[in-house]
């Protein structure tokens, strides 16, 4: 087994939650990772990735090559397509629909979308809809990482297992809206592939 | 055991309370900082009582160190590359003192600069000052390296430098550990001299440092961070340096690699194998993660056809690696995705909304704008970011403390009211002497001191300034009548424009404080209010 992923948003979105929760999934699951992220001036509403690398073998470089990711999620459209040279002919993308407009000049989101699915593998989520139905709009970031479960080669039982680890301190409740996160997201990929 | 999940900064903290350290001091600076703040919240270092403080600055910090390895104890002092530069005295000096407990000095380098001014390269301070340097080429090898650094540094009496770069400072991977080692006890230098620099006693003591050179040379020779890999084509040879050496990994995933190789995690530069390559090889391509200093050292003053990198082409000259870069210098098959569309658009830093920050430039670019421009001395955090639209409210960012300092100097040439605008962690981290520098010639410059209540740029760590900063201004001799505040809120924004007004018509020195919490400290500490009231 050997996936490589890209994580992609912005500064303050959420995604090192997502990085985190699939980190303690693969150390549960007794798979080699490595996880590297953004920390610094980025984080201020800046473009932010980071690079997941898991494999069954020992894994070499901390940033996966160019051309090599396996999957792309995207917390949002825009970032979705920055990394593009990195992505394998067969990967995937998976993002949200949703933009994070932060910026004077940011450009148009059906223009975006339609880029996004010029990728043969895509699949386009509106995670905001599905966390809004759970009441738990925090848990966007987390749909997203249900919606591109099935391409990561890791059962629901360790991903389950990494929310348990990450939410874990803030209590029962979070840790099972979280769950059904996860869940719908996955529900949504598997009905749309 | 299972495995623990930890940063490369992480790594290294956790190597260090392993190691026996009894104190760990720093001032933050990406990507450095985890290091610092994964002992203030490690459970064995609290009930240990192990030091890890913020200090006011690098130098600061770096002496504390200096004297705990004077008590007898393991001491970590951590910064950034820049950092160095703050500490390059202390640092240069205690080289010639030597240490009593261990001492190692981690620096993490930042190429490609993600979150810096430059991308120096600290080898060249280790190499300067004739200390050794690790530097891993995984997180593993971090954390080994964080555990046995303190034995070097007693067994050769000298500091030692751990450096890292960004990737490997902010990538997790699973670390296994080794058993803890107990704390070096107080116990006072056996040469009462040692740390007495006198010209007398320093010429002494560096004689000793250079004495220690070929023991050095030999510990890295026998290292077993150092190897040769030796393989039968010999056309090519590839030297790689720490991080340099896991993309050329990368790039055999399945396959042995073909050619030699020597990894060097350890320095002095260790020679036998250098020299082997350099005799066996036709060609030998050197991959550092940093500036060309084994290219350089190799090629010698002059040019050598054999050695290719950074310095030839073969690597750009500038950046950090990556395993492309690799693979291209190597002409191996290179991977590469689809082109970005056209219609992607930038997303640079910005501060945050509701910073105080925004007022105060929303008020000063007013003034400004009446008096003219060009005269905004500023500084380094959050407040830098004034520098990009819609700002553009700021004419310089250097190092941390120049806003006070070059304002003066330019007032002094003439350029009156010059303006200075620095946050308030930086005012105390070096801020203060140029602020006397100020008092005592009272130049006609306005000091602004934007304050966040935090050191907000690297994650809001606590801030030596925090209830401190009218003390010091008084205590330094700023004129009570020209030491004013003010909360920077829309509502205060015609008061705060006025105050900007007469402050900068004023001919002498004056200081102005706007003071209001950074949001994102002033939210954490909400959150967890919450979440406390909700545990109760
Ligand atoms: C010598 C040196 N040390 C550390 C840093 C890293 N650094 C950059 S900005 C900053 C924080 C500044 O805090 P403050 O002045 O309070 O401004 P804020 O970011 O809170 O607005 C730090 C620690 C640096 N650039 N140079």
């Amino acid at each position: 087994m050997k996936k490589n992923i890209i994580l992609a948003g912005v500064g303050g979105q959420g995604i090192l939650s997502i990085a985190a929760t699939v980190g303690m999934a693969a150390i549960a699951g007794n798979i080699n990772i490595k996880q590297s992220e953004v920390h610094g001036m980025s984080q201020r509403g800046g473009d932010v990735q980071s690079h997941l690398r898991l494999s069954d073998k020992a894994i070499a470089s901390d940033v996966i090559p160019k051309g090599k990711a396996d999957i792309i999620i995207s917390v949002e459209p825009m970032e979705a397509l920055r990394y593009l040279p990195y992505l394998s002919s067969d990967g995937w993308i998976v993002t949200n629909s949703k933009p994070f407009d932060n910026i004077p000049d940011y450009p148009d989101v059906d223009g975006l979308l339609a880029d996004v699915k010029k990728v043969k593998n895509h699949i386009i989520v509106d995670a905001e809809a599905i966390a809004k139905s759970i009441k738990s709009r925090r848990s966007s970031n987390i749909v997203m990482l249900g919606a591109a479960s099935p391409f990561l080669d890791l059962s629901m039982e360790l991903l389950e297992e990494g929310l348990k680890q990450i939410f874990g301190r803030k209590g029962e409740q979070i840790v099972n809206v979280n769950i059904e996160a996860l869940r719908l997201g996955r529900k949504f990929t598997e009905e749309n592939m | 055991m299972q495995k623990l999940l930890l940063l490369g900064d992480e790594a290294i903290a956790q190597g260090a309370l392993d190691g026996g350290m009894s104190g760990i001091y720093a001032y933050p600076g990406t990507p450095s900082t985890e290091i610092t703040e994964y002992v203030q919240r490690n459970k064995y270092a609290k009930e240990n009582k192990i030091h890890s403080d913020w200090s006011a600055n690098e130098k600061t910090a770096m002496e504390s160190a200096l004297g705990m390895s004077y008590a007898g104890k393991r001491a970590m002092v951590c910064m950034k590359h820049v950092g160095v530069n703050v500490a390059a005295d202390v640092f240069m000096n205690s080289a010639i003192t030597g240490v009593n407990g261990g001492l190692v000095i981690t620096v993490a380098d930042d190429p490609s600069m993600h979150s810096s001014q430059n991308e120096q390269d600290s080898r060249f301070y280790a190499k300067f000052a004739m200390i050794p340097v690790l530097e891993p080429s995984n997180q593993q090898e971090a954390y080994e390296m964080a555990y046995t650094a303190f034995d070097l540094s007693e067994k050769y009496n000298v500091p030692v430098m751990l450096r890292i770069t960004t990737r490997l400072a902010h990538s997790r991977s699973g670390i296994d550990l080794s058993p803890q080692k107990t704390e070096n006890k107080l116990s006072l230098p056996k040469d009462p001299q040692q740390f007495i620099l006198l010209p007398s006693i320093a010429r002494v003591q560096y004689r000793k440092l250079i004495a220690v050179q070929p023991e050095l040379e030999k510990a890295s020779e026998e290292s077993k961070y150092n190897q040769y890999f030796d393989a039968k084509n010999k056309k090519i040879g590839v030297i790689a340096c720490g991080l340099g050496y896991n993309y050329l990994l990368e790039n055999f995933e399945d396959i042995e690699i073909p050619f030699s190789v020597v990894k060097v995690s350890q320095y002095p530069i260790p020679r036998n194998y250098v020299e082997k390559i350099m005799n066996e090889c036709d060609e030998v391509l050197v991959l550092e993660d940093g500036y060309p200093i084994v290219e350089e050292s190799l090629n010698g003053f002059m040019k050598n056809d054999k050695v290719k990198g950074r310095l030839t082409g073969a690597v750009p000259r500038d950046g950090e690696l990556n395993p492309n870069i690799v693979a291209q210098a190597l002409g191996l098959t290179d991977t590469y995705g689809t082109d970005s569309p056209t219609s992607l658009k930038g997303r640079p830093p910005q501060m945050c909304k509701g910073c105080g920050h925004i007022d105060v430039y929303e008020a000063l670019n007013e003034v400004v704008a009446e008096i003219g421009e060009g005269r905004v001395f500023s500084d380094i955090g959050c407040y830098t970011l004034g520098a990009l639209s819609p700002f553009r409210a700021i004419n310089t960012c250097v190092d941390m403390g120049a806003s006070i300092t070059m304002a003066k100097g330019a007032a002094d040439a003439g350029l009156i009211p010059s303006i200075a605008m620095i946050g308030d962690s930086t005012f105390t981290h070096s801020g203060m002497t140029g602020l006397l520098d100020a008092v005592i010639e009272d130049s006609p410059i306005t000091v602004v001191i934007s304050d966040n209540s935090t050191t907000g740029m690297t994650g809001g760590q606590t801030s030596h300034a925090v209830d401190r900063i009218f003390d010091i201004c008084k205590g330094l001799g700023v004129h009570p009548d020209h030491l004013r505040t003010i909360i920077p809120l829309k509502k205060n924004h015609k008061e705060m424009v006025e105050m900007m007004k007469e402050e900068f018509a004023y001919n002498g020195l004056s200081v102005i404080v706007p003071v209001r919490e950074c949001v994102q400290t002033a939210s954490q500490k909400a959150r967890a209010k919450i979440a406390t009231k909700k545990m109760n």
